[in-house]
């Protein structure tokens, strides 16, 4: 009931419900419970209702965005961030557009994970290279083109096969459009939206760390 | 029935018609360049290229448009943008030319005269004209004022501004259409017949409708009732069936509409109001064998075709780079079996 409130605040864009609600289940239940009860299954639902045509991408930006900042915004009332876990490195490949990064960044935030942004336009080499200079223990990807999603071979290629190697997530347009695509590039996890991102954090990295 | 010229064919079917057989467009922006040995960027740098192959191409596979369209980017470069040229792809966008809402306060619009970009694909309309005469119909392309913005601003600043600041807003779309305008109807004075008018952002797959109903749809009714020739919308690859209604009202002849949807049920409602063109999957048809693009195209005639009002096209206005000749040899010489009514069937 209080998840559906949530989602309701967020949809609608009331910024007030949403500082509120997250509020009360705070000081309910801890940061990461409330996180854990109020936040993730809100953002999964919504994601998850995009995913079936219910919801616009817009609506799915704006609730990301909503919720990072009212979490964002309680989390500096009450101290400064703690986080000490991994980081999961975020980048449009070879593309400009960021709208889905950032839709990923804010639910990935929003559920209490860490981001490493590495922005956009980047190809495999450069890429590859940052990601194993930080050590990122997982790189989500976003592209918007079809020409752009033939190079991920290039980038899992550039990323080997070490057991230290980033796990690549990858999600987009042409992978919406065309389902086998990920499969014949040989890609192991592809999301279908925002909330696919917090299943395959959680599938490999496990539960967040504090924040 | 008589045999028609393709502009016949497709005038009857987007009159709600049937036509001696379904009309096709491949709308083969990029593979012009391979068909002439050359890159991308040297392809789209002369019109001569573009037209020759063109013509061409249409000769090869008889489908029933020329493309008078470069790359969408081409506007965006008008606008003092950068085109990034890839060597398999269609030429995108480069960062966005305003990075914060304030810049939307001193906007200049840009002049068609101007730009090096759209005077090569004005020209591209003169010559393919004067080649391919009346029998034939030129399509040219203009991105909606509405969808531009996520060229200018990135998408995430464009929501930014779309809900929070609708003043700015307004204003944008006020210098968009001025150049929008202005860009449709030069093409259409140099000769193209008709326009794909580029609106991704009106599908309900990208904003909920209440918004688009207070925002794109207005700016819809009011470019599309200053462009001087007929237009079809396209939401390239966005789903439709939840803005067919406003789209019909915003005074557009045809919708482009998605693989993702079915198409009985969209001729069903779009009957007698739009045009339906679509809706092949372009990236699927990387992959696919002479059978499969043989199915493929046997079912979108079967529920495409009764009553006319239909296209068979891709569902984005541009096959992928990848697509096999083969495929595309495939589909057409389908068409031209398939494509007589009762279109589709064993029976035609």
């Amino acid at each position: 009931m209080e998840v559906q409130a949530f989602q309701s605040a967020l949809l609608s864009m009331d910024r007030i419900r949403v500082g509120n609600l997250l509020k009360e289940s705070l000081a309910r239940e801890g940061r990461m419970q409330a996180i854990e009860s109020l936040v993730v299954p809100a953002m999964q639902a919504i994601g998850t209702e995009w995913e079936q045509g219910r919801l616009a991408l817009a609506q799915v930006y704006m609730s990301g965005r909503i919720c990072e900042q009212a979490l964002d915004a309680l989390i500096l009332e009450d101290g400064p961030p703690v986080a000490t876990g991994p980081r999961i490195g975020l980048a449009v490949f070879m593309d400009q557009h960021q709208l889905g990064k950032r839709i990923v960044a804010s639910v990935l935030k929003a559920s209490g994970y860490r981001v490493l942004d590495y922005g956009q336009g980047l190809d495999a080499e450069t890429l590859a290279r940052l990601a194993l200079a930080d050590r990122v223990p997982m790189l989500m990807v976003s592209v918007l083109m079809l020409h752009s999603a033939m190079h991920l071979k290039e980038l899992r290629q550039a990323l080997g096969t070490n057991p230290e190697a980033p796990v690549l997530v990858v999600g987009g347009a042409p992978f919406r459009l065309d389902p086998t695509l990920g499969r014949e590039l040989g890609l192991e996890a592809v999301g279908e939206s925002a909330a696919d991102a917090i299943k395959f954090a959680r599938q490999y990295l496990g539960v967040p760390c504090p924040i | 029935m008589p045999h028609m010229t393709p502009k016949e064919r497709i005038f009857t079917a987007l009159s709600h018609r049937e036509a001696d057989r379904v009309p096709f467009v491949l709308a083969l922006t990029l593979h012009g360049a391979k068909e002439l040995g050359l890159t991308i960027r040297q392809y789209f740098s002369s019109a001569a290229n573009v037209v020759e192959a063109q013509i061409r191409m249409q000769q090869r596979y008889g489908h029933d448009a020329l493309i008078g369209f470069s790359y969408a980017a081409a506007e965006y470069e008008a606008w003092g943008g950068e085109a990034i040229f890839v060597e398999d792809g269609p030429p995108n966008s480069g960062e966005p030319i305003f990075k914060n809402l304030e810049a939307l306060d001193h906007l200049e619009v840009p002049r068609i005269e101007a730009c090096p970009e759209l005077q090569t694909s004005l020209e591209i309309i003169r010559q393919l004209k004067s080649r391919a005469g009346n029998g034939i119909p030129i399509l040219g392309v203009v991105l909606s004022p509405f969808s531009l913005p996520v060229m200018q601003l990135g998408f995430d600043l464009y929501l930014d501004l779309l809900y929070g600041d609708r003043e700015r807003f307004w204003l944008l779309m006020a210098a968009n259409q001025v150049f929008a305008t202005a860009w449709a109807n030069a093409q259409l004075e140099a000769g193209a017949t008709a326009l794909a008018y580029y609106d991704p952002l009106a599908s309900p797959s990208m904003i909920p409708m209440d918004l688009y109903r207070e925002t794109g749809f207005k700016v819809a009714c009011d470019t599309l009732k200053q462009i001087s020739g007929p237009t079809i919308t396209n939401l390239a690859s966005g789903s439709t069936l939840g803005v067919i209604d406003l789209i019909a009202q915003t005074g557009t002849q045809a919708i482009g509409v998605s693989s993702l949807e079915d198409l009985v049920e969209l001729k069903s409602r779009c009957a007698g109001r739009l045009g339906v063109v679509g809706n092949l999957n372009g990236l699927a048809m990387v992959r696919w064998t002479a059978k499969e693009t043989e199915q493929a195209v046997r079912e979108a005639l079967v529920k495409g075709a009764p009553g006319g009002g239909f296209v068979l096209s891709d569902n984005h206005g541009e096959l992928p780079w990848g697509v096999p000749d083969e495929v595309i040899g495939t589909l057409a010489e389908t068409v031209r079996t398939w494509g007589q009514y009762p279109a589709g069937s064993d029976h035609a």
